[in-house]
């Protein structure tokens, strides 16, 4: 199985972090979890995800494990982003959280 | 035989009958190569196999249902789902054996969720894993249903539900299953009547051959008598008729005939009923149903979590006015670690206002979340199960006290107007003893408690009828209680949507009803029908 996420080179960038809060109605559910692990596997950056500011840590690539998180409305989702596109990942992701996934 | 009455929760609008064809769980049978190599190839092609499938389905669709396979899709997709699998393939275990560990695993942390939404999607896993075991077994993909069947079952995955056809009819009875599923959603838009959380679907001898399902009150009759039948069927046409019509008349104020306004409420049940809902379909919420927050598994709800969702729901009616009843558990509600099990009559027990009182410290959470949430729009609270003024005191009193700390310790509140559920005939009779600010009439329970005849005992049944001229009485002399002392009054049982009891209640001078959200067209466009 090969990882996007495994690149050695990912070791030599400073991670960024930031939060946002989620608005749409049910939460990261079925179908924003698939529209955030389709927007996060366009990025070369290692992009994770979480409910607390120090983790634990999920893969924002697979919806399999964004899916496990269960992240209900109101909760605050903490993302941490390194990669040579980390900045723009990080600005993509924040929108994505912020318009609700497009449903709110 | 004698018919067998459920009752559940209503996910999927309208009438239904037919025949009953029960699902019975696919057992996969395929020998095992028993070499794990192969094992683990044979399982990737049956998982790339059964996302092929799943993508010549989608073709055929659009909207809502191709977006419920997208979300299959991803996850057929993501290598993280059958990780587990391919690990224990390696150990030694057979593919099919592997893969529905695997799965079961992943179902069961769903099924764990706390949030019911999250807790709807195992039926989608079950989908994904079913169609990949049926290809490990070479077996045809989902068991074909004849069109018009009531299929019977724990739960209905949505590829079943997509491979029968719907447009001759049909419904979905479930023992388990949730009003938020996606097979839910693709219920409510094909069309097919459904009920959920049924319990345990056990007969003795062979499965019924018959059934009604009232998609609108979440009833389900199996093998029902030749008269149950005769009036359910003269209910279906008379459904049809009026469906086509009250359709247009959703988002109107309702009128009677004489141009007199009628305020329609809903009752909701969870906040998740809300969703998609336009809340210009009615005057205000009549009635919240709070039990729903002591439902999980995790203990009592504290104020923060109860805020929040008061907030939710007032945010939502956008100033219009919103019950909420105070919990009612107790009775057929029971709630572990708070009622009392093993009571010879829990409808008679402690219940409803009772246990609240019993229980200060839960029900003044309660009080203190709802305090805070009453800022934010037109909030009312509403006691359950009150028979005698002093125990409307003893709630205002501490709703006062609760009121009066927040205020000291500077945290954002108002005191909302507390009001009464009539529902016990000793209330009923003397409603104006009560200091309340409103009266809410809990139709079911009066009939049940007026009558002694309870609605799930079939042999009685026909006693429990909130249209018998002494229940009517008692809701006829409520209003007029609440005229004399310039309260409002409304009604909010399972009578509020019983078209056929729409003239006799208005002729009690109600005029306010409650009913659940898919009931409003249809209650509107009786209502225009109504002269006085």
């Amino acid at each position: 199985m090969h990882d996007a996420n495994a690149s050695p080179a990912a070791e030599t960038y400073v991670p960024l972090t930031a939060s946002a809060v989620l608005v749409n109605p049910v939460g990261l559910h079925a179908r924003p979890s698939v529209k955030l692990t389709q927007c996060a596997k366009g990025f070369a950056a290692k992009i994770e995800l979480a409910l607390a500011a120090d983790g634990p840590w999920t893969d924002a690539k697979s919806p399999v494990k964004v899916m496990r998180v269960k992240a209900p409305q109101g909760a605050t989702l903490h993302f941490r982003v390194t990669g040579p596109d980390a900045e723009a990942a990080l600005a993509v992701m924040l929108a994505l959280v912020h318009d609700g996934f497009g449903e709110a | 035989m004698s018919e067998i009455h459920l009752t559940g929760r209503a996910a999927s609008p309208g009438l239904a009958i037919g025949p009953v064809a029960v699902l019975t769980a696919a057992v996969a049978r395929r020998t095992a190569t028993g070499d794990p190599a192969q094992e683990a190839t044979t399982l990737k092609a049956a998982i790339e196999g059964a996302t092929a499938e799943i993508v010549k389905l989608i073709s055929t669709l659009e909207g809502e249902v191709a977006a419920i396979l997208e979300f299959q899709i991803a996850m057929l997709e993501d290598d993280a789902l059958a990780e587990g699998a391919y690990d224990a393939i390696s150990a030694g275990v057979t593919a099919d054996h592997a893969w529905r560990s695997a799965l079961d695993a992943e179902i069961a942390g769903y099924r764990s969720a706390e949030d019911e939404y999250f807790r709807a999607r195992a039926a989608d896993l079950v989908d994904i894993r079913d169609r990949v075991l049926a290809r490990l077994s070479g077996a045809d993909t989902a068991a074909k249903i004849t069109g018009g069947s009531i299929v019977a079952g724990d739960d209905i995955s949505p590829s079943t539900f997509l491979a029968a056809d719907w447009t001759r009819g049909g419904a979905i009875a479930l023992a388990a299953g949730s009003p938020s599923s996606h097979v839910a959603m693709l219920a409510r838009a094909r069309g097919a009547p459904m009920v959920v959380g049924l319990g345990p679907l056990s007969w003795i001898g062979p499965p019924p051959a018959l059934a009604l399902v009232d998609g609108d009150a979440g009833i389900v009759i199996f093998d029902p008598e030749p008269e149950t039948r005769r009036l359910f069927e003269h209910r279906m046409a008379a459904a049809n008729a009026a469906q086509t019509a009250a359709d247009a008349g959703r988002l109107e104020p309702a009128c009677t005939a004489d141009g007199q306004r009628v305020a329609v409420l809903l009752n909701v049940a969870a906040p998740e009923d809300l969703a998609d809902l336009d809340p210009a379909i009615c005057d205000g919420i009549g009635l919240v149903r709070t039990e729903f927050l002591f439902e999980a598994s995790h203990g009592l709800p504290d104020e923060d979590t109860q805020y929040a969702v008061y907030r939710r729901i007032l945010d939502w009616a956008k100033g219009r006015p919103v019950t909420v009843r105070t919990l009612d558990a107790g009775g057929d509600k029971p709630i572990a670690g708070l009622t009392v099990d093993g009571e010879s009559n829990p409808f008679l027990g402690l219940r409803g206002i009772r246990l609240s009182l019993a229980r200060p410290e839960v029900f003044r959470v309660q009080l203190r979340a709802l305090s805070r949430a009453a800022v934010h729009g037109a909030l009312k609270v509403m006691l359950p199960m009150i028979a005698v003024p002093s125990e409307f005191d003893r709630a205002s009193a501490m709703l006062d006290a609760e009121f009066t700390a927040l205020r000291a310790e500077g945290i954002a509140c108002a005191r909302p107007p507390l009001g009464i559920m009539v529902e016990v005939p000793a209330a009923a009779l003397r409603a104006e003893d009560f200091g309340a600010a409103f009266y809410s009439i809990g139709s079911n329970d009066l009939t049940q408690y007026t009558m002694a005849a309870a609605r799930d005992v079939g042999a009685v049944a026909d006693l429990n009828d909130t249209g018998n001229p002494a229940v009517l009485a008692l809701i006829a002399r409520t209003v007029e209680a609440g005229r004399k002392r310039g309260v409002e009054v409304s009604l909010c049982g399972d009578a509020a949507a019983d078209i056929h009891l729409t003239t006799p209640l208005l002729a009690t001078g109600l005029t306010t009803l409650s009913v659940s959200p898919i009931a409003v067209a249809r209650l509107k466009a009786a209502i225009a029908k109504v002269r006085s």
